[in-house]
Formats: C-alpha cells, structure tokens, sequence
C-alpha cells in the first residue's frame, strides 16, 4: 500500500495483533523438547507464583474451568487470550478456531455449546458491538457461553490501547429486546483468573450468555500470581437430562428455572430458535406462552440474586464517605480510601464484582449509612445513574460523580480531591 | 437409488408438532424437503447424527418440520452456528438450508470463508430469486430488470451467480438443479452428504405468490414448467450452440474434488501439538 508512513510512536493499529505470537515449529522426531517455547507457559501450568497478564489469568481459567472451545477474531487488546487458547487448546484435545468476524465468533461458539462444549470468545468494543444479536440469540435459545469484553475506549474505532468503562450499560442493553444479563468485573489479575471461572460456572448454570468485563489495562496489566491448585478449583457443568427424549423439554421449568440441557447427537432431537419459543422449543404467537417465555428469562436471574451478586465491601463499617467503583477505578480507589484513612478521613469503597444484575441491596444499605457517595468512573456517567436509581428518601446520601473520558486512567490523587471537596 | 415410498416422508416430520407449515401454495420449499429427506432416508443414516441448521427466511422455516437435532439461527448465519456444532461433533452429518438473501447477502462473509475452509457442511441454498418472508425485496440473485418491492422501476443491480460464488471461494463440491427436478435433488443432496468436505447444492426454486405475481410468471404449475424448460444439464452444454444455452439455468455437478476437510486437518493439528508437550 502506498500510504504514509504513520508516526511509529503515536499510531496504534486499530484491530490486529498486540504481542509477539508464539511460532509453532514443525513438529519432528527431532523437536528438542527442553526448548520448546512453551517453557514459559508450562512454568505457570506449574501453579508457581508468576508474573502475569489479566488476559493470560483469563486463557488460563478459561482451561482451568474446562474450556474446550475457543472461536474469536483479532482485536486490540484482547488478543493474547486467543493466541494462548490457539497454543493450549489443541494439546488437551480442545478446538480453537479463527473465524471470520467477530458475528460468525459468537454464532460459532453457540453452535459448539449445543453440541456440548463449554465454549468462549474474547474481543474488545467494535467486535463486542457485533456480537450483540448473537448475544441476544444464546439468551433466548438459554445456551451457556461466555464473551469477554477486554473494554477500550470508544465509541467506534476509539483509543484501541486505551483504558475505558464505557461498556457497562451494552454489557446489560447491547442487545435488542429485554435480555436480563450476568456480567461480572474483576480488578486485579488474579481475580480475572478467578471470575473467568465463575463465568464459564455461571453459564454452564444458568444456561446464558455471561460477560466478562475487562479493562484494557487490567489486559495488558502484569501482576504476580498464585494459581491455586487444580483440587481447589470448583468447575460447574451443565446439567444433562435423565428422562426419555419424547419427555425432554428443552426448556424445562423446576424450582428455580434451571432446567437440564441436551446436546446435539444424544438422541434428544430437540429445536432451537431464536423465535419466541414454548417450552419444547417450537416457536408460538400465543400470548400466554410468549409471556411465560419472557418470565423464564427474567426470574432465572432475578430468583438468584443472592448466588450471582458478589460485593466486596472494604472499610465501610464506619464510613462518611463512600466510594462505588468497578474494575481498574476501584484499584485507585482502594489507594485513595488508604490515603485519606491514614489523614483521618472516614472513607470507605464497596466494589461490585457482578456488575449486572445490580448489586441493589448493598447499594441501598450504602445510601442509608453514609453522608456522600462518589462514584468513579472511565465514562460519561453509566454507574452513578445506577445508583441514583436507588437514591429514594430524603435521608440518603448524596451522589457525586468523578468521570474521565481521554484514555487516562483515574489516579487515587484524583479522588482524594474529590473527598476534599465533598468534606 | 433405493425406491422410498412417501410413508417415509411423514415418518421423518415432526407431524404432530408444528403443522401446518407456513410456506405459500405453489410454494417450492415443501417439493425441495421431499427431496432431502427422501435422500437422507435412502442413507439409512441415524437422525440423531443429523443436524440441520437454518437462518431466516421462507426456506429457513424448514428445519422446525423435520425430526432431527435442529436449529434455526440468525439471519445470515447458519453456516457459522453449523461451523461450532461441526468441529465440536465432526461425527454429525451437518445440513444447511438457506436461501438466497440470507446466504449470498447478509451471510454472504461466512459462505465464502467455510468453502475456503472446506469444511465439511452440506449447504443447500434454495434460491427463489426474491425475499418472500418481508414481501417480496429485491435479492442479490433477483434477475437483472426484474421486478421487486424495493425495485419498483427494475433491478438495476446485475445479480449474483451462486455457484460461481462458491467455486471463486474454493467450495469443493458444487451442483445446481431447480426444484422440478425432485430426482436430481434428492441424488444431489445424497452427494452433498457424502462428500468428505465443503458442498454447495443451489436449488431454482419458484416463488409463485410473491415474485411470480410482481413479474408476472404465470402461476405455480406454469413456473414449474418455465424450471422444467428453462433448464439444460450441463452435459448437454457443449452439443448445443451458443444461443441454446444463453440464459438458460445449468444443471449439474460443476464441480467435485477431494481435499484437505477442515475437521480433519484440526485433527491432525492436535495430534501435532499433543505431540510437542505432555499437559500437566
């Protein structure tokens, strides 16, 4: 191509490769196998506390929670999550696969969970924008799967290599039509290890879509880490039906909503559709169903709030002042509440590990107990209307947002000028 | 091919669930099911091995009405929900039905990177020259100057040739009939399941309620005949002139070779890499 030569420094390419990939030699009776250029990855399967990136804890709880099918697309900066599962995933037998897009990554890997696998793509926000039918679709049709969103900032093309939170609302609304979403947000390296797991968990569970939200420095982010061993990792598998096919309903309704699921080539020979269906399956008109149908989907999340939501609450038992942050911010934030601690100021943090559904209980609980909430975020303002959804009587703290939108992060100094101002 | 009386036909239908289908009289899609099935039932293949997937449209209605492992997608995508279940299961026979807008238009990507793949689907594309579920939209196949709802004064636009499509991209299994000739599909559709990679069977088929009416064609039975006439096998090519063939719909194998299938290949990668490093 005969275009300019791009400054070097300043240019980041929109979508392709962010790290060195792992070349592959041929393998021979010759391969030499102590240098092999697994060496490094094989240190860390070794479960040795090692220096990780937030996308390779999550390669590596994707394969620890029983991943075994990988489709996605190139994208700044999710990538390594791709080239490490195209490493791991044929070695234990798994599939990986490269596909065309990032629509024909979510199609793909639904269609793999309705064969039986437990399958995940990754991408970052154009690629999580085009997956969104396809979300849409592992909703209503109730297939396990998981989606990581490693967020950049946006909107389009944006900053690739640059941190944002501005997903938090598609991560719940991106698709059309009323889809209850589990979406979980994790701050620290290790913990993407951890909720990568609990993702694939939570599909397998629930039988949805789950997101994972990343920060794109959270992604590149090293950190040390110890992964646990195998025997202390809790994986969670599908339920398969007991009954004869012709008593199997696809979408079988017990206690809770969550019902036995079949795969393809077991002799169930069930329907799927992304039609308003009935319980079999089969697509209907009919009110009543079309309404039970939309039920379904609503009360298997909002039955089981208490399993899905996670919180952690630091400092608060005292506290005048709160702060309500997620992902990298609630890092700062941490930093800021130890700060200001050690000056005096009663400051507290309670951080959403699930981010959707709504952690509304703690969140109320917070607005009864302290003067002021500051909610930080890397956006216009999407958390903070969450929490003055919640902000009801007279009494309840007042609200006050800290939001950046230019590719930096929010520093503790940031929000300890703001607990200045509220004081 | 074994004689398969019509019982089979009910026996493999979902009869007692999803009837009466909603395809229009006159309609092609229910002769075209007729054919496969009656091919798949003259494999004698087991139907918990088959998958059929689908994505919108008048002919991805199709996979509701027949008793197997079925799935009906989005728009344009079948062939990517048919890739996930395929590498996940290589062992099940993985059908597509599709049409010509959800195929060549919204899903036109994902057709050309699974014949390049060569990936082992059985893609039947029914083409009727039109959208008929939204009413009648101009399609990348509807003829040069023909009439649509949404080109009221003419298709300006030239139109797709389907096969040609697929053979570009590298599919290595291709045929073309038209959906009066039941025969040849039925064969074609066996055919398309044997073969051990990427298949393409491109069906004319009439759409007499919605594009026959717009352009005038005569109804069902003189739409059949125009398929019947407007038709030559592609053995025939060669001894007839030029202007025999001119504008006339080939029917025929145009093209079948063996070559590295895609599941196959990933196989033979995991033995590769198993190979490189035990799994701790």
């Amino acid at each position: 191509m005969n275009m300019p030569s791009p400054k070097k420094t300043a240019i980041a390419k929109p979508r392709g490769k962010a790290s060195k990939t792992v070349k592959l030699p041929k393998a021979t009776e010759e391969t030499p196998k102590v240098e092999s250029p697994l060496k490094e990855l094989e240190a860390k399967r070794e479960r040795k506390n090692v220096l990780m990136q937030g996308n390779e804890a999550v390669a590596f709880g994707a394969l620890d929670a029983g991943c075994n099918f990988f489709a996605g697309y190139p994208i700044t900066p999710s990538t390594e999550i791709a080239e490490i599962l195209a490493l791991e995933l044929p070695k234990r037998g798994g599939t990986f696969v490269q596909m065309e897009d990032e629509i024909a990554s979510i199609c793909a890997i639904t269609g793999a969970s309705l064969a039986g696998a437990k399958a995940l793509t990754a991408t970052s926000g154009p690629g999580f924008s085009l997956m969104q039918e396809g979300i849409g679709f592992a909703k209503i049709t109730e297939t396990p799967c998981v989606v990581v969103n490693v967020q950049r900032m946006g909107p389009s093309t944006g900053m690739p290599t640059s941190p944002a939170q501005g997903d938090i609302m598609q991560a719940k609304w991106g698709s059309h039509g009323d889809s209850p979403a589990i979406v979980l947000y994790p701050d620290s390296v290790k913990e993407s290890y951890e909720l990568t797991i609990r993702a694939i968990n939570l599909s397998e569970k629930y039988r949805t879509c789950v997101i994972l939200l990343l920060d794109e420095v959270l992604g590149h982010m090293r950190e040390s880490v110890m992964l646990p061993d195998m025997a202390n990792v809790r994986v969670i598998s599908r339920i398969k039906p007991t009954v004869p096919p012709h008593w199997y309903k696809h979408y079988d309704e017990n206690q809770k909503y969550l019902s036995p699921l079949a795969s393809y080539g077991e002799g169930y020979r069930f329907h799927v559709t992304g039609l308003t269906h009935d319980a079999l399956g089969f697509p209907t008109n009919k009110a009543t169903e079309a309404a039970e149908m939309m039920e379904r989907l609503r009360k298997k999340i909002s039955y089981n709030i208490r399993d899905l939501v996670q919180i952690e609450s630091h400092q608060m038992e005292d506290a005048t002042i709160a702060l309500f942050a997620a992902g990298i911010t609630a890092r700062s934030a941490k930093a800021a509440v130890a700060i200001a601690r050690s000056e005096g100021v009663k400051v507290g943090l309670l951080r959403p590990l699930t981010i959707w559904p709504f952690p509304d209980d703690a969140v109320r609980k917070m607005l009864k107990n302290v003067e002021t909430v500051i909610v930080p975020e890397l956006n216009q303002g999407q958390l903070i209307n969450e929490i003055k959804r919640l902000t009801k009587n007279k009494s309840d703290s007042n609200v006050i947002g800290l939001q950046r939108v230019n590719g930096k992060l929010i520093t503790p100094n940031d929000i300890l000028r703001k607990i200045k101002e509220v004081m | 091919m074994a004689n398969i009386p019509q019982r089979v036909i009910h026996d493999y239908l979902r009869h007692d669930k999803k009837f009466p289908h909603v395809w229009c009289a006159g309609c092609s899609n229910g002769i075209v099911l007729g054919s496969i099935i009656r091919g798949i039932a003259s494999m004698q293949i087991d139907r918990d091995d088959i998958v059929m997937v689908s994505g919108i449209g008048c002919s991805s209605r199709m996979p509701v009405y027949v008793d197997f492992n079925t799935l009906h997608t989005l728009h344009g995508r079948s062939i990517a929900y048919a890739t996930g279940v395929k590498l996940h299961k290589p062992h099940l026979k993985v059908i597509v039905i599709t049409g010509d807008g959800d195929c060549t238009a919204i899903g036109g990507n994902h057709l050309i990177h699974a014949a390049r793949r060569n990936i082992d689907l059985s893609v039947i594309l029914i083409n009727n020259n039109i959208y008929g579920m939204t009413g009648g939209q101009c399609s990348p196949t509807t003829p040069h100057e023909a009439i649509a709802t949404t080109a009221p004064y003419g298709n300006i636009e030239p139109d797709f040739n389907v096969c040609e499509l697929a053979l570009g991209a590298g599919a290595t299994h291709v045929a073309r009939t038209t959906a009066f000739h039941t025969q040849e599909v039925q064969k074609m559709v066996v055919e398309a399941i044997e073969h051990p990679g990427f298949s393409l069977i491109e069906v004319v088929s009439a759409c007499p309620v919605i594009f026959g009416r717009l352009n005038k064609k005569g109804g069902p039975a003189q739409m059949m005949k125009d398929m019947r006439d407007g038709s030559i096998p592609l053995t025939a090519v060669d001894k007839l002139p030029p202007e025999k063939v001119e504008g006339k719909i080939i029917r025929g194998t145009l093209r079948k070779d063996v070559k590295p299938e895609f599941c196959a290949a990933y196989g033979e990668l995991q033995k590769r890499a198993q190979a490189m490093g035990d799994v701790k």
